[in-house]
């Protein structure tokens, strides 16, 4: 078939006049259809990070603990013992909007591709979702789909989903965010990469027959969305989770073996994407004959071939020598395997079907010269402060309280978590509901805590502040489990950037999360960039998801947020100033949306955190847990209600406001439980090491006790939490 | 105790259930690959939770007719004790060893959570550590746990004390707000006529010690491991 190759066709594949230009002058010729179609899918923005790509540079990705940061299917991290845990989050945004359940599954399923790509076997599935306003008409259809899809996709092939944050904004009306976080664990030794080496090697095809499916998914994925994005649905990959756990067995038995030279999933821009990756990275050239391509369907083109994004394959570049016990193993496991090109010494990506040249292309071009873009930015105007005084108090805080925690914001995920399954594997130790997910390294006392986390609110009054604080959230609420944090993987999900206040929040935030990973040492070693969230013109939130992770040297120095027993005192870590600016306090129940939000500051976060991780390893705390949305008194009430057990407060004397104390979101802070006969102890560490610690009260009874008035009954308050989920869902 | 546990493709809580019975016999199972058609002398087999087949056409549906299953179903006709845990519960009953069907959950959703049990019956090899009557905590995991049975078999079921567990409340109430799935009876398990072969829905390998969240799943495999030892 030949296509004539118009201006309106490369508009149509995403290409910008200049962009066009530049393939001509690098071809010296027209490209034809399917190397348009190959440009188009290695140069859009999800591909090729065109319009981030600078700034994603200046990122803090090195540290004594990385073995492999940004570049590779996902990051490696030593966790010591010869043990490295590999992990990425991904979002899946725009398909999951059109068509949530396969949306969010084939996430799913992609980022646990990244995971075992390299080698590690996943152990834990988590997630950042995003919705739009409870009452807004297609939410509820979208969180049902989407929680459906995440869990048929890793309920089936059995990687334990143990962690993840929903937030509900109008602002994602019209673009929810599925950003989907694997991961894995891999012997330092047997970590694999997707650099080709060696010339003649066999290119070898694993896993699904290609379909006609996910056709310039990447190029959806990096348009803005209209009223017609319902007829984008064609677009979207259908996942089988079943052959991706056949594809997990089967690259793992491999790899046990010395077969594997290179490997990379194919995601996004599928076949084209993963060939020239492998070709690029290792410096070659790659042929392919499309005609030994498993197709679903008969007379797909090459252009099809090329572009399709059908789920559970994967492209390998093997040992002459080992292929066909290679073979052997996929028979077993009934996967397809199918030689499909060699490597060459010729930089040239060429691929042949039913006898004619259809590509020939020039690897380092494609791969290393797509657009790179200095887009112009406006930083973000800064938000003023907004005083305590200038909130409204509340006179019925126990009404508040509830208000909060049995609202959208706060109330119990349970109905979302109960339908992932989070104990197959058998090594969760610590289940979700908690500040940090912790799964029990097998075979060993180690464990891995894993957390994701950011607040789109604070990132949208002061992209900075609110970039700093989602790593910090996610250095306290590793440490708040008694984890050491090792690094952070980013999925960075703005709206247009070629629009100057957009970049000017990317920019923003940015500059917050390299200044706190510095900080903090928490290193970003993978990530993944969604850009164009927008519909009809609207953007969503600045959401820079953070998915984190922290080592646990012995599981039985682990801490949950869980009241323990009678008797035990309340302890705050951390200053108190009485932050409202928006706090969900301000914005739930002041209805006050403006002010700067709370300023975090990276030194006392790490100080306070440290202590706070060497107090449990010290086995002075009972239960601790990170104080974060909805302030003080929401983390104790959270606290009493995991521990089934009451307690009884007493405001400190000199305190800021009373509403300001028990709602504002001053960070760095933790509230502990601690054994009366340990106080002391941590006291004279906290004395020690300049942390302030306050005592509130202590536990006890079955009502939240302030100032010796109940302000709810344990039970009350659980009802409220629990419901409103399973009330919302039943509409 | 020298036990086997069956792979399909598709199983996943086959390396669990082997982590359970080596902690409590001290011998590491042996993996038994679905495609095979004899199986090892051994005095344990265990069909594992899992999405065998992807759970396509019907849970449980083709792995019943996997080669291997031939073989199960004629030891455990033969008196070899046989435990299927969730999945090998669904395959259970679509190879006939068992009788009923695990449809969908009555609420739809797939639900992954600690439930109760009413131990019904402890003259079993598998249950002999625990009391009758005693409530234990397990968690379940599935799509397709709500057990059906015509009138005749529920009855004989009920009649013969071949209900191992029911769902119950924390205090043992077996009613409608302890049954995760709409299982008739609250039935979370049963056994066939000798008594040799169980099928339940929920995981008893995943609490088998305190850090994992409990360990009332422990005295099953404590249970098997001490009456297989010497056979």
């Amino acid at each position: 078939m030949r296509v004539n190759v118009t201006p309106e066709i490369v508009a149509a594949h995403g290409l910008k006049p200049d962009e066009y230009a530049h393939i001509l002058r690098v071809l010296n010729r027209e490209p034809n259809i399917t190397e348009l179609g190959i440009f188009s899918a290695m140069w859009n923005e999800h591909c090729s990070y065109k319009s981030s790509r600078v700034w994603l540079r200046t990122m803090p990705t090195t540290g004594p603990q990385v073995v492999c940061g940004p570049g590779e299917n996902a990051g490696v991290v030593d966790i010591g013992d010869g043990q490295v845990a590999i992990f990425k989050m991904e979002s899946h945004n725009h398909p999951s909007f059109i068509e949530p359940y396969q949306g969010a599954a084939t996430g799913v399923g992609g980022i646990m591709r990244d995971v075992f790509t390299m080698g590690a076997r996943p152990v834990a599935n988590l997630n950042a979702l995003r919705f739009g306003a409870p009452e807004y008409a297609r939410t509820r259809h979208l969180v049902s789909g989407v929680v459906a899809g995440i869990g048929g996709y890793g309920n089936c092939i059995g990687v334990p989903t143990v962690g993840g944050e929903v937030n509900f904004d109008p602002g994602y009306n019209g673009n929810i965010l599925v950003n989907a976080m694997c991961v894995g664990i891999a012997d330092a030794d047997k970590v694999f990469y997707s650099a080709a080496s060696g010339i003649g090697y066999p290119v070898v095809y694993v896993g699904s027959k290609t379909g006609r499916d996910g056709i310039h998914g990447a190029s959806m994925a990096s348009a803005e969305f209209d009223e017609n994005s319902e007829e984008k649905r064609p677009t979207v990959q259908v996942g089988d989770p079943f052959t991706e756990k056949l594809l997990l067995e089967a690259c793992l038995e491999l790899m046990a073996g010395d077969a594997v030279i290179a490997i990379q999933d194919m995601g996004a821009a599928g076949l084209t994407c993963s060939a020239v990756e492998m070709a690029s990275k290792g410096g070659l050239g790659l042929t392919l004959d499309l005609d030994k391509v498993p197709c679903r369907e008969a007379g797909m083109t090459a252009y099809e071939m090329m572009l399709s994004e059908s789920q559970e394959r994967m492209l390998m570049v093997l040992h002459p020598d080992r292929t066909e016990a290679a073979r052997a193993i996929f028979d077993r496991w009934e996967l397809d395997f199918a030689i499909v090109g060699e490597t060459t010494d010729t930089g040239r990506f060429i691929i042949r079907h039913q006898g004619e040249l259809v590509a020939d292309l020039p690897v380092d071009v494609l791969a290393d010269q797509a657009p790179m873009y200095q887009r112009p930015w406006t930083p973000t105007p800064p938000a003023p402060y907004l005083a305590a005084t200038d909130v409204p108090d509340t006179d019925d805080i126990g009404a508040t309280l509830a208000r909060l925690m049995g609202g959208p914001h706060l109330a119990s995920r349970r109905w979302i978590w109960e339908q992932y399954d989070h104990m197959v594997m058998g090594d969760t130790v610590q289940r979700p509901g908690g500040d940090a997910a912790v799964i029990r390294v097998h075979n060993s006392r180690k464990g891995i805590a894993a957390t994701t986390d950011v607040t789109p609110r604070y990132c949208a009054a002061s992209p900075k502040e609110g970039g700093k604080q989602a790593i910090a959230e996610a250095f306290r609420n590793l440490c708040a489990v008694g984890a050491k944090p090792l690094a952070a993987t980013d999925c960075l999900n703005f709206g247009n950037p070629e629009r100057p206040e957009i970049m000017g929040q990317f920019v923003g935030c940015i500059e917050g999360i390299s200044e706190a990973c510095i900080a903090l040492d928490m290193p970003i070693v993978s990530g993944n960039v969604s850009l164009y969230n927008e519909t009809s013109g609207v953007a969503i939130p600045p959401t820079p998801a953070i998915g984190a992770i922290g080592l646990l040297d012995n599981i039985e120095h682990m801490a949950t947020i869980a009241f323990k027993r009678d008797d035990d005192v309340i302890l705050l870590v951390g200053e108190t100033n009485g932050h409202l600016g928006q706090s969900l306090y301000a914005h739930e129940i002041a209805g006050r949306r403006d002010g700067a939000p709370p300023p975090v500051d990276l030194a006392v976060e790490r100080r306070n955190g440290d202590f706070v991780r060497e107090q449990i390893r010290a086995e002075n705390i009972a239960s601790a847990h990170d104080i974060s949305d909805g302030g003080l008194l929401v983390a104790v009430a959270e606290m009493a209600l995991a521990g089934n057990l009451g307690c009884a407060l007493d405001l400190p004397k000199g305190a800021c406001l009373r509403h300001a104390f028990l709602f504002g979101e001053d960070q760095a802070r933790y509230v502990l439980g601690v054994n009366a006969a340990k106080v002391d102890a941590l006291m004279a560490a906290a004395h020690k090491n300049n942390v302030p610690v306050t005592k509130l009260g202590k536990i006890g009874g079955r009502e939240i006790v302030l100032d010796g008035k109940s302000v709810h009954s344990v039970t009350g308050l659980r009802g409220t939490h629990e419901n409103w989920f399973p009330d919302y869902m039943e509409g | 105790m020298k036990s086997c546990v069956i792979v399909f493709p598709g199983s996943n809580c086959d390396r669990d259930v082997a982590v359970a019975l080596e902690a409590s016999s001290g011998n590491a199972p042996q993996m038994v690959w679905h495609g095979n058609t004899e199986l090892p002398r051994c005095d344990l087999i265990v069909l594992p939770g899992g999405f065998s087949h992807g759970d396509y056409l019907r849970s449980g549906a083709m792995a019943a007719r996997a080669p291997i299953m031939r073989a199960v179903v004629a030891r455990a006709n033969a008196g070899t004790p046989v435990l299927g845990l969730c999945n090998g519960f669904q395959i259970m009953t679509e190879a006939g060893l068992l009788p009923g069907a695990l449809m969908r959950n009555a609420g739809l959703k797939f639900i992954c959570r600690d439930v109760f049990l009413k131990v019904e019956n402890n003259g079993t090899l598998f249950t002999r550590r625990y009391q009758n009557g005693q409530i234990i905590r397990i968690p379940i995991s599935h799509h397709d746990g709500n057990y059906f049975a015509d009138p005749t078999t529920l009855d004989r079921l009920e009649s013969n004390n071949r209900v191992a567990f029911r769902y119950c409340t924390s205090d043992g109430v077996v009613n409608a707000a302890a049954n995760p799935n709409g299982s008739l009876n609250n039935i979370a398990g049963i056994l066939n006529e000798a008594g040799n072969v169980l099928g339940m829905m929920p995981h008893p390998e995943r609490l088998i010690a305190p850090e994992l969240g409990g360990s009332d799943g422990r005295a099953m495999f404590d249970a098997l491991a001490e009456q297989l030892q010497c056979a």
